[in-house]
């Protein structure tokens, strides 16, 4: 889980972290309560205690990644998103984030069930594989997808449960969980779609995508 | 047991510095036994400045056999502080930052209210009169002294071991004198197993013919055999499996060959029997017998309907746990078990389990990790807290 972030950067930084945490930032209001599940090095949650005054916690898989945090004087929990949501009351937190980490979970459909339970809205990122370059890449190819967004070879990736935008919203639909605004980058993270619904193009030029959800 | 000297009587009633105030004059401290206490001595420490706001203070909560001079000599042994790795400028536990107290536990030995010394109400030593206390007294006694040195709140509560039970039922008992807490290498309640060799230890004291059922003061001895036995097999408990193959194998002591005979042929008895022997010139057994009881009948859960997360409910304060991969004596498990209920009222938490072959003593040893997460989980607090640096 930790490493599927540690390994996902588009080189692209603004205000010292990168663009995709810095749009997740910019969907989090000031003073709230913000669960970071699979915080990392507890990037975005630094920046979100340093100027939006949340309240906030994390929860990171690898020791190694809570303890740089927790030296860091975050508030960080050694944790399983498959797992360990299940402690935390309901509405604990006002937004819970799952920053690429969706795809390395066991239950995908599980843990976003847990994620509007647990918070009252959830922000969920992850690398679309309706990309062309992976879809590309299979075809032409005939190798699973090897990209900046998907640094890994078969044998050992943590994504194990990889998906689409398309195939994304299907699951939302399924679980009654509505989309208040879904954003898609393109590889130069550049926003090639933003608000409550995407352009049918996005789950063929998104290289990956945020949404801000919340239950129905 | 040859090479363990008769000792005279423990010294620290003869030798003690630092500071001691007599409380529950007015109101007497009522313990869980129902029995209550007052007036009481306790015996405790400070380093550092308190600052004008009072928000510094840092409340220090010794472990089973440790006592108040976590930073400064010990008068009986003469030996340093037990945490002077951790206490001092500069050092996580800054005290040119913080205000730091430690105060001997009651039922100790160390100048604190106990079995060894004087009932100020008979004049009288207490020995076995003395009641049985629990880890809630302790901290009852703890806040009685806060209130005599007029701090309001903590900064930080902070201990390991026993002194993490203490930690523990600070932010339960007084949640709003509580900033933050820091309960290292301990549990929310005693496991059957830690019981058990609580047990063997006292029943080791109970056997020394020179115990005289806790008389022994009268009979001018110590059961230092007893107590000998109790703190060795206590050692073996606070280090690892690892720890001790890779400290001491299976090397002989001071010879070539095994000498078919019972003195110490391995160096670990020879170990062993070192601690046991230094233990007993500094400690008393009648203190040992109190004390781990306190720690047996330790249960946080049990307080709360059996409902561990009943416990923290409307805690503000922000925790810390750490716990130490070797250690199986308070495992890494219990210390999860505290932060699944902490995470239950949703309190503010972090926890980070730190890799060691040093078992449960690796609280008070030189560990990188430990240092580097107390200091960042402090400064952490004290920026919240309003503290400059």
């Amino acid at each position: 889980m930790a490493e599927s972030i540690a390994n996902y950067n588009n080189g692209e930084r603004r205000d010292g972290i990168r663009v995709d945490l810095q749009l997740i930032a910019d969907m989090i209001d000031a003073n709230s309560r913000v669960l970071d599940v699979g915080c990392g090095d507890g990037a975005l949650l630094d920046y979100l205690v340093g100027f939006k005054q949340v309240d906030g916690r994390g929860m990171e898989l690898s020791q190694d990644g809570v303890n740089a945090c927790v030296q860091n004087g975050l508030s960080v929990i050694q944790g399983d998103a498959d797992t360990d949501l299940r402690a935390y009351p309901d509405n604990a937190f006002d937004y819970v984030v799952l920053g690429q980490t969706l795809q390395a979970t066991r239950d995908p459909r599980g843990v976003l069930s847990q994620l509007l339970r647990v918070g009252r809205r959830a922000i969920v990122s992850f690398p679309n594989f309706g990309f062309w370059k992976v879809r590309l890449g299979l075809l032409m190819g005939g190798r699973m997808p090897h990209t900046p967004s998907l640094p890994f070879r078969w044998y050992d990736t943590p994504n194990i449960h990889l998906c689409t935008i398309d195939d994304f919203l299907d699951l939302c639909g399924d679980l009654g969980v509505a989309v208040e605004r879904a954003v898609a980058l393109d590889k130069k993270g550049k926003r090639i779609g933003d608000g409550p619904s995407l352009p049918g193009f996005a789950n063929w030029r998104a290289e990956q995508a945020v949404f801000l959800l919340r239950r129905r | 047991m040859s090479v363990i000297p008769p000792t005279t009587l423990p010294s620290s009633l003869a030798l003690r510095a630092g500071s001691s105030a007599v409380l529950g004059q007015d109101r007497r401290l009522k313990l869980d036994s129902g029995v209550e206490l007052g007036p009481f001595t306790m015996a405790y420490e400070t380093y550092g400045t308190l600052n004008s706001e009072k928000s510094n203070a840092i409340l220090i909560c010794h472990a089973l056999s440790l006592d108040q001079f976590v930073a400064s000599p010990s008068p009986v042994t003469g030996k340093p502080g037990w945490w002077e790795n951790m206490v001092g400028p500069g050092l996580p536990l800054d005290t040119n930052r913080y205000f730091l107290i430690c105060a001997n536990v009651i039922g100790g030995c160390m100048g604190s209210a106990g079995p060894t010394e004087t009932d100020p109400g008979t004049g009288k030593r207490y020995g076995l009169n003395f009641p049985v206390v629990t880890i809630a007294d302790m901290v009852r006694a703890q806040a009685m002294l806060l209130d005599h040195l007029g701090i309001e709140t903590l900064f930080c509560v902070i201990g390991g071991s026993m002194g993490g039970m203490q930690v523990l039922q600070w932010a339960s008992t007084y949640p709003e004198r509580v900033f933050s807490a820091v309960p290292l290498a301990t549990s929310w309640r005693h496991s059957a197993q830690n019981i058990a060799f609580h047990e063997v230890g006292r029943q080791a004291i109970m056997a020394d013919p020179d115990w005289h059922h806790g008389d022994y003061h009268a009979h001018n001895v110590t059961p230092h055999r007893g107590l000998a036995v109790a703190r060795m097999a206590a050692h073996i408990t606070y280090l690892s499996e690892a720890a001790l193959h890779r400290k001491f194998g299976r090397n002989l002591q001071d010879r070539l060959k095994l000498g078919y005979g019972f003195e110490a042929d391995f160096q670990v008895e020879s170990y062993l029997r070192h601690q046991g022997s230094t233990f007993v010139e500094r400690f008393d057994a009648n203190s040992y017998l109190y004390i781990t009881r306190a720690m047996d009948y330790f249960d946080l859960a049990a307080e709360h309907g059996g409902v561990l997360a009943n416990a923290f409910r409307g805690s503000k304060a922000r925790f810390c746990l750490i716990s130490f991969t070797s250690d199986w004596l308070f495992p890494t498990r219990e210390s999860r078990e505290i932060v699944q209920a902490l995470n239950a009222v949703a309190a503010n938490v972090s926890f980070v389990e730190v890799e060691t072959d040093k078992g449960h003593d690796a609280f008070l040893l030189d560990e990188p990790v430990l240092f580097r997460t107390l200091s960042g989980f402090l400064s952490g607090a004290a920026r919240q807290r309003g503290l400059s640096a």
